[in-house]
């Protein structure tokens, strides 16, 4: 087991967004977390990496590392947390003002303080393994959506994090790019990642992932593997989801 | 010309000269003026409000009331009163009680302030115009706040400020020649010495106003240099 997250509880003021939340990562596996839009998915990939602080749960590690939210958490807890996972976000989020390579050198450079001439190969490796070796010294701006994300994805690696999050990497995307942002997950599955994304891309869920989450109102209704839950779903709410999503009237 | 250079210039200018030649001859004072005080006022009040202004604006973005209390307070007071009178204490207020500060000093003392509290309204608005992605994703690569600030936030934010900032530093280029009224001995009050002499007001004043618009001239021209370096690599 990865990571087990108990009681995970959520609310902005009065909503609450996430409702007693548990759930189990095994090491290796991926998760895929699927639901309508207000569900809370996103919510739950940011209480992964204390984007959002959680108000209640608890967090353990299979190293031994615990979290436990009940009561305020300190600094060394946010920054050891955050250490065990990279994020990748919908709108990329990449720094405007620096180039692709500059991106990603700056977490291990800035923050980890690893050498100079170690980092620059680690970040060169990296984005030629998403396949952006010719476009290192670009501005994120001169790059593509897809090109951006996966800039967005070598920068989440580069930190060597246990446990790499999405949060619907291709939604922001033009439809023909979406296929070059998902092959780079898949490789990423291959070589063994730790992976939780949040999705709409039902059968890149079913072709990739180990478990799959579907939530609703900030529980989670139905989970197993992504042919159990999206063949053949126990629940009214995730078959109504699902035929929704799969015939739009 | 040569007489031109000479110290005790004033004394050569007469009330019986005409308009041309006293233009010409008054025009190497005000530029001493300018270049002596009024330029070092600028730069060196707008180098000091502007450290002033950034860590005004970070306290007020903190979000502890004992940080942002004292900079609402301090932004207040300054907008609320005049530069002239916030001169006047310093200079003949101070002076009055005991504690004498020379007219330069007391000049860059009361426009630091002023730019201050200015300019940190400039940076806080610029700061808070960058996406709350940008500290997120700064956050996720394990940044502190400090971290992110300086190398994400801040680099960012200078761009969205640039243009504010420029009519800050042109009205300080203006509001400077209020120093004359403490004595400092800047364009302005060349002018006015010199009218004080040859009592050709219109002259002297238009010839003042053609210089402080020369130099604003110029100030604007840089900024739009600046502008377009700044610009290259942001995505629209």
């Amino acid at each position: 087991m990865f990571l087990s997250v108990k009681g995970l509880t959520k609310a902005f003021g009065e909503l609450e967004v996430l409702k007693d939340i548990n759930l189990d990562i095994e090491e290796g596996n991926i998760l895929a977390i699927i639901g309508p839009s207000g569900s809370g998915k996103t919510t739950l990939l940011r209480c992964l990496n204390v984007l959002e602080v959680p108000n209640k749960g608890e967090f353990t590690f299979d190293d031994g590392f615990k979290v436990n939210f009940d009561k305020p958490m300190r600094k060394k807890e946010i920054t050891e947390l955050r250490r065990k996972s990279g994020m990748v976000f919908q709108s990329y989020n990449l720094f405007p003002h620096k180039t692709a390579l500059e991106n990603v050198t700056e977490g291990p450079l800035i923050v980890q303080k690893r050498p100079k001439s170690e980092v620059i190969e680690l970040a060169e490796n990296i984005l030629n393994k998403v396949g952006l070796g010719d476009k290192m010294n670009l501005y994120p701006h001169q790059l593509s959506g897809g090109q951006q994300q996966r800039v967005g994805i070598a920068r989440a690696l580069a930190i060597k994090p246990q446990l790499m999050l999405f949060d619907e990497p291709t939604s922001a995307l033009d439809p023909e790019l979406v296929g070059e942002v998902l092959k780079v997950i898949k490789d990423l599955a291959n070589e063994g990642w730790t992976m939780a994304i949040v999705t709409h891309e039902l059968k890149f869920a079913e072709q990739v992932s180990d478990q799959v989450i579907f939530m609703d109102e900030g529980q989670i209704v139905e989970q197993g593997p992504p042919e159990a839950v999206l063949r053949s779903p126990q629940k009214e709410r995730t078959q109504q989801f699902l035929k929704r999503i799969l015939n739009p009237e | 010309m040569a007489k031109m250079f000479q110290s005790n210039i004033l004394l050569t200018i007469s009330a019986d000269m005409g308009g041309w030649e006293l233009f010409q001859n008054s025009l190497w004072p005000m530029i001493q003026g300018g270049i002596k005080y009024t330029i070092p006022l600028t730069l060196i009040s707008f180098v000091l409000g502007l450290s002033i202004a950034l860590i005004i604006a970070i306290m007020r973005l903190s979000n502890r009331k004992y940080f942002t209390f004292p900079a609402r307070a301090f932004v207040s007071a300054i907008r609320g009163t005049p530069l002239l009178v916030q001169l006047s204490i310093i200079f003949y207020g101070l002076g009055s009680i005991g504690l004498t500060i020379d007219p330069f000093p007391s000049a860059i003392i009361a426009f630091s302030l002023n730019v201050g509290a200015y300019a940190s309204e400039i940076i806080r608005a610029s700061i808070l115009s960058i996406p709350k992605g940008q500290w997120e994703a700064s956050q996720t690569i394990g940044m502190s706040y400090s971290q992110a600030l300086r190398r994400i936030i801040l680099p960012q934010a200078t761009r969205v400020s640039i243009p504010p900032l420029s009519n800050t530093f042109i009205s300080l280029v203006k509001d400077t020649s209020l120093a004359s009224l403490i004595l400092v001995t800047e364009l302005f009050r060349k002018a006015q010495e010199i009218a004080a002499r040859t009592y050709d007001f219109m002259l002297l004043y238009i010839e003042a106003a053609i210089l402080y618009w020369i130099i604003c001239f110029v100030l604007s021209i840089i900024q739009d240099r600046v502008e377009a370096r700044l610009e290259r690599h942001i995505a629209r």
